[in-house]
């Protein structure tokens, strides 16, 4: 099994006339996913490749059944394609869209709650069972089949984990980049606790980076949770305090939120802390 | 971004928020004219986006016209961790009874605004918080909603006893709420509120950091934006589609995506060298983004290695080489270049590496050891 997506996942592509809506909807395609749609206001009746396009969500989820939506919309239009998927009552929403307004992020979770709509993202790369299904903007020939479930707030990052990962004969059941910026759907705890219910997951793979306390979290619940092994990289040791680097979450704020702080919290809560990602794969060996 | 205390009280005024009157001021003649017009202990404030004021001399109470030109002389144009103050508020002093603290910041772990106070005004927050957390008294706030009176008034009377003084407390939550939301706040504070003897509530201190995510949208917020050489090199690189961070190491890095970039810096630390920037370059590594990323790095004149560390995910490692050699015709540099390339097609983007002038290197522990390497024979020579 995975989680999240699927075989049975099918996809619509909210934004799918702008030029990376289109190349990924399509590269998306090609590498199995059930991309059933599109979105377009305007440019409905229209086709993508061989993807109809349609000018509302909901039109587009009554003529294809869809179950899930990937948002390419540029990033102030972003909250308005949140909360028509999760009108249309969508099962999930991954947004890649970056530099979206917090505000945005913060008005708009509410009312997806409230419909029953999970959302990934903004500003992720997206997710990616391998041989099932692949929304986003992930490599997906690096991945392979196989039972570490992943979780990251980074995009190259996970990429580089995963294809240490995939060289060491170590498949992946799900990878998922949570994205980088300070308040996002899904998160951590989320994730851990579907990979622990998960029952083809054997261990489990957190990437986390400065900022925020969420990892610190995150280690107070595979304490408490989680009876898979799990082994943890954190980025930004040399990061200076209270400068964002990159990740519009990625900054220290008066001390707060450093490496060391998250290295520490997870190797209190039995976590294994790798020193590059390089390590990760024989972290993972030594404990299934 | 963020703003001065100054601008913070400019908006403060602007949502009726009660302040002590101050001017900011940029010369000493200014300061002195400030104080003829008040007539009365002022407080004259460096206006620096840095912390810790006080303790570096930045902060002087000056009771008469002498006393104000003299601190006016001190503080401008001294320098408050490697910043020069350039302007100072002159504000009337205001007698205090106690100091408040009333903050509000977007919580990760709640997705929401949170309102917090305490009656530990007038200190660092930070330090309370880590200390005694309990002091601090937290409410989340329904983005749907808002602040709603109720709320507020919970929270005042946290500090007060006496409903004057919390209806004039959580009416100043209200407003700082709505100018919070107005204008894309991520952390506005208000520290100290104070009660003065006649009892009044007042704001005195104020700071505001707010999204860049959302200046687009904020145009008058964005105007107030007043930046230092460092920070004047990131917004510069942000334009390019960069997002660049300046350190104090000397081995430059070039890197595709921010936690990437994050652990090539950590790893070069790890083999003991230091690195000189973070440097994200983004998604797509054509040649020209390469030759702007040089061009960046090498300005840096502290830098003596470049370390270039990129996967090919969509963009095929063999497209990325033949970039990197393109662009690298294009520059003149004596600065050596380590290159790291992975992912798809690794082993022919290295192919066509080999015989360039690049070092490169198959892992990035080989390729941060190979920076640190080369720095130190740069150093020998």
């Amino acid at each position: 099994m995975s989680i999240l997506i699927d075989n049975n996942t099918k996809l619509i592509v909210q934004g799918i006339t702008g030029r990376d809506g289109s190349f990924h909807a399509q590269r998306m395609k090609e590498h199995g996913t059930k991309v059933v749609g599109g979105v377009s206001p305007g440019k409905g009746g229209s086709q993508v490749g061989d993807i109809p396009v349609f000018n509302t969500v909901k039109e587009a989820v009554k003529e294809t059944g869809a179950n899930t939506s990937v948002i390419f919309v540029p990033a102030p239009f972003a909250q308005d394609a949140m909360l028509e998927a999760a009108d249309a009552g969508l099962e999930l929403v991954i947004t890649i869209t970056e530099g979206v307004p917090t505000n945005d992020v913060i008005n708009s979770l509410p009312v997806l709650t409230k419909n029953g709509t999970n959302m990934i993202g903004p500003n992720c790369p997206g997710l990616i069972s391998p041989g099932k299904s692949m929304i986003g903007i992930m490599p997906p020939n690096i991945f392979s089949e196989g039972n570490v479930g992943l979780i990251s707030r980074s995009g190259t990052l996970t990429y580089e984990v995963v294809n240490h990962l995939t060289k060491n004969g170590l498949g992946q059941t799900t990878c998922i980049g949570i994205g980088g910026d300070p308040v996002a759907g899904l998160y951590f705890i989320d994730l851990l606790e579907r990979f622990e219910k998960d029952p083809e997951t054997k261990a489990i793979v957190v990437i986390g980076e400065i900022g925020g306390d969420a990892e610190e979290r995150a280690a107070q619940f595979i304490k408490d949770h989680v009876t898979k092994p799990v082994v943890a990289f954190i980025a930004g040791q040399t990061a200076p305090p209270g400068k964002r680097m990159g990740h519009a979450g990625a900054i220290i704020s008066s001390g707060a939120g450093t490496a060391e702080e998250k290295i520490a919290a997870f190797e209190a809560a039995g976590v294994a802390v790798a020193k590059e990602p390089s390590e990760i794969p024989g972290l993972i060996k030594a404990r299934l | 971004m963020k703003i001065h205390e100054y601008q913070a009280r400019e908006l403060f005024t602007k949502y009726k928020i009660p302040v002590n009157t101050g001017r900011v001021c940029y010369t000493v003649e200014e300061v002195a004219e400030t104080f003829d017009e008040f007539n009365q202990l002022v407080v004259i404030k460096a206006q620096v986006h840095v912390g810790g004021r006080g303790k570096a001399g930045g902060v002087k109470l000056a009771a008469t016209r002498e006393k104000a030109i003299e601190a006016g002389r001190n503080i401008l144009g001294m320098e408050i961790k490697g910043i020069k103050v350039e302007k100072v508020l002159v504000a009337r002093a205001a007698d205090i009874e106690k100091e408040y603290y009333v903050g509000l910041i977007n919580d990760r772990n709640s997705k929401s605004v949170v309102l917090m106070v305490s009656k530990e005004g007038g200190v660092e927050i930070e330090e309370v918080a880590k200390n005694t957390p309990e002091l601090i008294h937290k409410f989340v706030i329904d983005p749907q909603l808002g602040l709603q009176p109720y709320q507020a008034r919970e929270a005042a009377f946290k500090l007060f006893d006496d409903i004057k003084q919390v209806r004039q407390a959580a009416d100043i939550m209200v407003k700082l709420y709505q100018l919070y939301v107005d204008t894309d706040s991520t952390l506005a504070e208000v520290n100290p509120m104070v009660l003065t003897p006649d009892k009044q509530v007042l704001a005195i201190d104020g700071k505001m950091n707010f999204d860049d995510n959302a200046l687009y949208r904020q145009k008058e917020i964005e105007e107030m934006r007043e930046v230092d050489e460092d920070e004047m090199k990131e917004i510069e690189a942000k334009s390019k589609g960069f997002s660049y961070v300046k350190l104090d190491g000397n081995i430059g890095c070039m890197v595709n995506g921010a936690g990437l970039a994050m652990a090539t810096m950590d790893m070069i630390n790890l083999y003991g060298g230091e690195p000189a920037n973070f440097l994200d370059i983004g998604g797509s590594s054509n040649p020209q983004k390469v030759i702007e990323a040089m061009n960046l790095l090498v300005s840096d004149k502290n830098v003596k290695a470049v370390m270039i560390n990129i996967f090919g995910g969509i963009t095929r490692c063999d497209d990325v080489a033949k970039g990197l050699i393109e662009a690298m015709s294009q520059i003149e540099t004596d600065v050596p270049v380590v290159v790291r390339l992975t992912g798809t097609n690794e082993v022919e983007g290295r192919e066509i590496l080999k015989g360039s002038k690049f070092y490169p290197a198959e892992t990035m522990s080989e390729a941060a050891r190979k920076a640190i390497e080369l720095t130190q024979k740069v150093h020998a020579d």
